[in-house]
């Protein structure tokens, strides 16, 4: 089949203008010569692992033999506090932290939208600025902010009469700063993706609602944000799919600790799978975190994308 | 009150600007505070009131973490790996994108709702399989299991393949008739007329390389292999924190991407926005 397509080639220059062959048209090896490589790569260290993973999680090793228990290693789950917790703490980000953030990325976003503002670039690169720092630098460095005896942050606080905060090592706190944290690295990037989906919105429509006598909050709420509402989506499902995965933030920060405040699904199933080396377990873990990375993202398409326009 | 209406604006224009410079005082803040930091000791850093100028201790610093995780190969050895990465991975988005949108080819759907499967799936999933087959290769503390696994990359496929569909068909046929191999029209034709998404491409591709922690922390296990952020990573689990070291390593893990942004801003940006629009 290949060999006929192939000779296509010779073919393709004597056509007449007008009836130009379509590329696409080519054959099959042209085509698989440019996307080979990938489907190589996707089908080694994607494909294979995924299954692998899936059969793991129904199993257990036990001294170097693989054992088949069926859905005992989901339904450990439900009886591992520590599990619990980490969902526990991921839900208290998803409703506390996201939401916040984005409400304050609107609020950015609409400020460096002000037509009147003079070196818009530069305020949305400052802004845009956290979310360029090396993820586990920026952790570092909060580590170091937030240090209990005389960290700049304690420092700030005691200049103004407020006792030192035991940030890292009270669970609450903890719990308070990696919350913290993760706002102050995300917000201004999401600003700048509500930013380009303000920008797309047209300056009549500004001008109309102010003719028929809304105000600006008025002219925000009715006009401008209903028309925003799938780059807010895409912030919501992007940031609920951050916080399902999170990692780097909490494994730095705190190790997950004190007392399993901060611990989240991913630094667990890293702590099962590589210092208890307890691999099925593991498995599992992470299929819970697919299916839930998968539940929430449609539970949000279904309650915020159904008016989408166009 | 709204009796002034002139009033009344400069002074939402004031409010406007009050909290865009509050908002700027927060994000530089850590910045400014970890350049500082870098250059003093790190009892300085500690004590009451905190340094608020340059201190003179950068190059003690810099050799005690030197010494203590030898920063210099670290940072080599990040370097190396992300340009690697990002080099080839590149190249093979860029080539994929154009075979899904330029080519019909057997398998070709079925290719098209892998890459879009991938980007749904959370690579954590991958972990423990993925880590089984690199020590059963033999690749635990290597290179090549840093970088091999993660080069396939979904994200970078769509967007080739999407600048690649508004390609005109006639340039490229046209280089066909001046006898041009399909390999050679690619790379001399068509990749050089796709630069802005080819740039977002890059600049995203090497932050993700750059950034990169849970996985070669679990490949690397020697210190002179260590890329920055498991170096970092190190540093802090250490029973006396060498605190100012930490920071002037935070401060030149961020340098890069920093640069990066201030040079190519409009591809960074664009590199995250892309994904956005389809959204």
């Amino acid at each position: 089949m290949t060999a006929v397509n192939t000779h296509e080639r010779s073919v393709a220059p004597a056509c007449a203008p007008g009836t130009v062959r379509r590329p696409r048209r080519r054959g099959h090896l042209s085509g698989w010569i440019f996307a080979g490589p990938a489907a190589a790569l996707f089908a080694l260290f994607f494909a294979y692992p995924l299954g692998a993973s899936l059969l793991q999680s129904f199993t257990t090793e036990d001294a170097g033999a693989v054992h088949w228990v069926g859905l005992d290693q989901y339904q450990r789950m439900l009886h591992d506090p520590a599990f619990i917790q980490s969902l526990l703490n991921t839900g208290l980000i998803l409703v506390v932290q996201v939401p916040v953030m984005i409400g304050l990325a609107l609020v950015l976003a609409a400020l460096l939208n002000q037509s009147w503002l003079r070196f818009r670039g530069t305020w949305r690169a400052l802004h845009f600025l956290p979310a360029v720092t090396t993820l586990v630098a920026y952790a570092v460095v909060f580590q170091v902010l937030l240090k209990t005896d005389n960290g700049l942050v304690n420092q700030i606080l005691g200049a103004v009469g407020i006792s030192p905060v035991d940030w890292l090592n009270d669970p609450t706190w903890a719990r308070i700063s990696l919350i913290l944290t993760l706002t102050w690295r995300w917000t201004g990037y999401n600003a700048v993706i509500l930013l380009a989906g303000l920008q797309s919105i047209g300056k009549e429509q500004y001008e109309a609602a102010a003719l028929d006598g809304a105000g600006t909050f008025t002219t925000y709420t009715r006009v401008i944000l209903p028309q925003l509402r799938p780059v807010i989506l895409f912030c919501a499902v992007t940031s609920t799919i951050g916080t399902l995965q999170l990692f780097d933030e909490n494994y730095v920060l705190t190790r997950g600790g004190p007392d399993n405040a901060t611990l989240t699904p991913v630094v667990y199933l890293y702590k099962v799978g590589f210092q208890q080396f307890d691999f099925g377990y593991a498995a599992a873990i992470a299929w819970v975190v697919v299916a839930l990375i998968a539940a929430i993202s449609a539970l949000q398409y279904l309650a915020f994308g159904r008016e989408r326009r166009r | 009150m709204s009796s002034n209406p002139a009033a009344v604006r400069r002074l939402g224009r004031f409010a406007v600007r009050a909290v865009l410079v509050l908002g700027g005082v927060v994000s530089l803040l850590p910045f400014l505070w970890m350049a500082t930091a870098a250059t003093h000791s790190t009892a300085d850093l500690f004590h009451s009131p905190p340094p608020l100028l340059p201190g003179g201790q950068l190059l003690d610093n810099l050799a005690r973490l030197q010494e203590s995780i030898g920063f210099g190969r670290v940072l080599f050895n990040s370097l190396g790996i992300a340009v690697v990465h990002t080099a080839v991975s590149s190249l093979v988005s860029a080539m994929c994108g154009y075979g899904l949108a330029k080519y019909r080819f057997r398998g070709r759907g079925v290719l098209l709702a892998a890459v879009l499967a991938t980007m749904m799936i959370p690579f954590q999933v991958l972990l423990v399989p993925l880590f089984q087959m690199m020590a059963s290769l033999g690749w635990i503390d290597s290179y090549q299991a840093v970088i091999l696994p993660f080069l396939a990359n979904s994200f970078g496929i769509l967007l080739m393949r999407q600048a690649f569909v508004g390609f005109t068909d006639e340039l490229i046929e046209s280089a066909r008739i001046d006898g041009c191999g399909e390999l050679r029209t690619f790379y001399r034709v068509v990749l050089p007329c796709v630069r802005p998404q080819l740039g977002a491409l890059v600049t995203f591709t090497f932050t993700a390389a750059w950034n990169s922690f849970i996985w070669p922390l679990l490949m690397l296990n020697t210190e002179d292999k260590y890329t920055v952020p498991v170096a970092l990573n190190t540093l802090t689990g250490l029973s006396r924190v060498d605190y100012s070291g930490l920071m002037l390593g935070s401060l030149l893990a961020t340098l890069p991407l920093m640069a990066l942004f201030l040079l190519f801003q409009r591809q960074f940006v664009a590199g995250l926005l892309s994904g956005a629009v389809k959204g």
